[in-house]
């Protein structure tokens, strides 16, 4: 019997990564070759517009994208080799065979935009925010850090981590883009200050964020990086409508889309723009969910949620919305194609995942007809994307039309969108797992209780999903691990507390100008732009 | 000795008369009646009219183009552009209609009130309509909608409805004044003031009728303003939500990325909405002919 281990399952993440990136044109690679050539300033399109400045609270890209450039992280991921992390603050690091100490060496001379120099007493209490966030302030990932035991500062360049229980992924979120570093003293001064303030150590400075129109950044002349960035500066604008993204992107107001755009997009800006244009594709580590707020009748009964998720035809909907939406595969709580995915042929008899689809209605009739909810109407509550969100909606409220349910859509902008969600006020919503590798620690964390998983917006609390993600963490066999992550799967599915939609696929367009960008399958990584130059 | 009896001026024919004159006199008008009477029967007898159901999705019938099953062929969920037009009248005309009658109504009789007070109330109400009057209906309709939260009631979003009654109150109560001004000098007014008769009554009951035409004329050319303002909120983005059937929604979306291989997703609504907004306003203006005796010399 042969037993794999992580190292080898990561490398097989990279290998699936790889394949999935088959659309990719490789002009970009040849880009790398060229010199690199400074100066110009690079504008691109954010669909969407932050709500709050720090990532540390968000789980959206439109907090990354606007604020990804001004910081740096501890460790971030090697792109080309992805999911293979490096340094980024980090000059070298070393982890105990054990997994269970993790010692960083800082770059020295690294400063905060505000002048003052970067020590380890930052990376603490950033670290120390992250695991336990003081009152009013919110971590997204919580849950995530609550393994660190202890945070060390020997030193003003050195910084140890010591585990109180053992997390085989924890050097990848050392490396996640959300756990930017932020300074010790503003955070001292007031712990909520990022919500509102930017003061990073990343290669380009915050100039001025006009809402409703734009974000911008200049070059950072102390940047810690010998010779970087190569841009005088950035802007991003936010394109709430794809139709306006379209057409500033044709007309070169707009030089990128980092975020994804549909396939018919991509046919148009291919078809109007030809040779101008670099189109980039690959599988994406994002879904979308259905979330059933189970605080909320009806949907406190088991029986009402797991008949809604009945409902859906996921397969034949993957065929349809595949062509007009970015929305793609069918999958369970892990990237589809990945190494820990479920198989087709065990996601099949989960609830949901059924192939027939007529029984599985009438199934969900009586179920609904059990819970004396034949006549249900609800509200869904949905995200004002176009890409792809409505679409997701519009298809929900079909599939649901279909067991006798009427909905109502509501669709919102970002930040009433999450506020709501956050708060509990909707009934069903369309959410969003929004990952940046594959390791099931990242990915399942948002299905835990909500009292360890601000995320969690079904508010569920279920000890024993917990318990199942925490066996799962300390497991260093990979075949075991597999095991407990179906365990896992199906008894989220058989609550029925939340559920993937359809996992996302991501094709990112970009002027031929635009240069030292790397695609990824997760649009919250490579956007610090500190790389990126143009060739003009 | 004879007392002749004084004369009656002539008010009016009978109805069958009247419509008989009006289709006469305003042949366009007459066409513009019938269009606009073909939409509100379909709008309120969809269901019965519609071929399909306008928000099922056919994933194997994407993109179809016009054909004997889809005579204004299918969007981009497959769904029937066709019944989607048809419910589509339903939104539309109960969104025109109602805004332009909320506000027509309350421009009336802010009109009335502002010529019949006259002095300081008269200044300040004019003053704040010629606030309102700066934006145009448009850009003062996304204010509205964009300051206030989405609230629905019985399907109806009343803030839409608010967002488009809004901007029409000052347009109607501008030219309602002027009528009302003249209105106001007239002996009965002056009797029903000497009888001590309310306010109140003074404008409801004895000039408010006196100024039915100019309110009439308005109510219906704002219908048509009304339909248009919905259909640009809605392809804005800030009107109805997907999957409602809304033309100015079946405009946006989808639309914008799939026209170049499905043109007839954008044909057809864009058609509807020129069509009702053409009947409406033609219907307006005949009517102001039809009912302004100045036009009849």
């Amino acid at each position: 019997m042969t037993t794999t281990t992580r190292r080898t399952a990561l490398k097989q993440i990279g290998g699936a990564f790889a394949l999935g990136m088959g659309g990719l044109h490789w002009d970009m690679a040849k880009s790398h070759a060229q010199a690199a050539k400074r100066g110009g300033t690079l504008t691109f399109a954010i669909s969407a517009e932050t709500p709050h400045y720090d990532p540390h609270a968000s789980d959206t890209f439109a907090t990354l994208h606007f604020a990804s450039p001004f910081y740096s992280t501890l460790l971030r991921f090697n792109l080309p080799k992805f999911p293979e992390v490096e340094g980024d603050l980090a000059q070298s690091w070393t982890v105990a065979p054990d997994l269970m100490t993790y010692t960083f060496k800082l770059h020295p001379n690294v400063k905060f935009a505000d002048g003052t120099v970067l020590t380890s007493a930052d990376i603490k209490a950033t670290y120390d925010r992250l695991r336990n966030p003081p009152q009013g302030v919110v971590s997204t990932r919580k849950a995530t850090f609550a393994d660190i035991g202890t945070i060390e500062t020997p030193d003003p360049l050195t910084v140890v981590f010591k585990m109180k229980a053992l997390n085989a992924s924890m050097l990848e979120h050392f490396a996640s883009p959300w756990n930017v570093i932020y300074s010790a003293k503003d955070l001292a001064e007031n712990p909520a200050a990022p919500r509102t303030k930017i003061n990073g150590t990343g290669p380009f400075l915050f100039v001025e964020h006009v809402k409703g129109s734009h974000v911008a950044g200049k070059k950072n002349d102390t940047y810690f990086k010998n010779g970087l960035p190569y841009l005088d500066g950035w802007k991003g604008v936010f394109t709430l409508q794809a139709a306006a993204m379209l057409n500033a992107f044709q007309g070169g107001q707009v030089q990128a889309e980092f975020r994804g755009i549909s396939p018919a997009e991509r046919d148009r800006l291919v078809q109007t723009m030809g040779d101008k244009v670099r189109i980039e594709e690959s599988s994406w580590t994002l879904n979308l969910l259905v979330c059933f707020n189970i605080e909320k009748k009806p949907f406190d009964d088991v029986r009402v949620r797991k008949a809604l998720l009945m409902a859906i035809d996921r397969w034949g909907g993957s065929q349809g919305l595949s062509r007009i939406s970015t929305l793609r595969s069918v999958g369970g709580v892990v990237r589809p194609g990945s190494p820990f995915a479920t198989p087709e042929a065990e996601l099949v008899k989960l609830p949901g995942f059924s192939k027939d689809i007529r029984k599985s209605r009438e199934d969900a009739k009586k179920l609904l007809a059990e819970a004396g909810q034949s006549n249900l109407k609800f509200t869904l509550w949905n995200r004002n994307l176009a890409m792809p969100y409505t679409p997701a909606g519009v298809f929900l409220v079909d599939q649901w039309r279909q067991i006798g349910i009427e909905v109502e859509h509501k669709q919102s902008d970002t930040a009433p969108y999450l506020a709501t969600m956050n708060a509990g006020n909707h009934d069903v919503a369309i959410d969003f797992s929004n990952l940046f590798m594959d390791d099931t620690s990242l990915g399942l964390a948002k299905y835990l209780s909500l009292s360890r998983a601000p995320e969690n917006r079904s508010r569920s609390n279920d000890p024993e999903l917990d318990k199942l993600y925490d066996d799962h963490l300390r497991e260093r066999d990979v075949e075991k691990r597999k095991v407990m992550i179906r365990a896992f799967e199906k008894r989220l599915f058989d609550q029925a507390y939340q559920q993937p939609l359809l996992w996302w696929h991501r094709i990112i367009p970009t002027h031929k100008v635009v240069m030292g960008w790397k695609m990824s399958p997760s649009h919250n990584l490579g956007q610090d732009l500190g790389e990126v130059w143009l060739n003009s | 000795m004879t007392i002749a009896a004084p004369s009656v001026p002539e008010t009016g024919t009978r109805p069958r008369g009247a419509a008989l004159e009006f289709i006469r006199q305003q042949p366009l008008g007459a066409v513009s009646l019938v269009i606009i009477v073909i939409m509100m029967f379909a709008g309120i007898f969809s269901p019965l009219v519609a071929p399909y159901d306008p928000l099922n999705i056919d994933f194997a019938s994407i993109l179809g183009a016009p054909s004997w099953e889809h005579w204004c062929g299918t969007d981009a969920y497959g769904r029937d552009i066709c019944s989607r037009l048809i419910y589509g009248s339903r939104t539309a005309l109960v969104i025109g209609f109602t805004s332009s009658f909320v506000g027509s109504s309350m421009g009336a009789v802010l009109g009335i009130a502002s010529a019949y007070f006259g002095g300081k109330i008269d200044d300040w109400i004019q003053r704040f309509v010629d606030v309102l009057l700066a934006f145009p209906l448009i850009v003062l309709a996304l204010v509205v909608v964009a300051a206030f939260r989405r609230f629905v009631v019985g399907g109806v979003d009343v803030n839409l409805i608010l967002a488009i009654a809004i901007p029409i109150i000052p347009r109607v109560a501008r030219v309602v004044r002027a009528a009302a001004l003249s209105v106001r000098v007239m002996p009965y007014v002056d009797a029903a003031r000497a009888a001590g008769y309310s306010h109140t009554r003074i404008i409801f009951r004895h000039m408010a009728p006196n100024v039915v035409a100019p309110y009439l004329i308005m109510l219906t050319a704002f219908i048509a303003q009304a339909i248009l303002a919905e259909a640009s909120l809605s392809f804005l983005g800030l009107g109805v939500t997907e999957p409602t059937a809304a033309w100015g929604l079946m405009l946006s979306g989808n639309a914008a990325d799939f026209y170049r291989e499905a043109p007839w997703m954008i044909l057809f609504p864009g058609a509807m909405i020129s069509l009702a907004v053409f009947a409406f306003n033609l219907f307006g203006d005949s009517l102001r002919d039809f009912l302004d005796p100045r036009f009849k010399v």
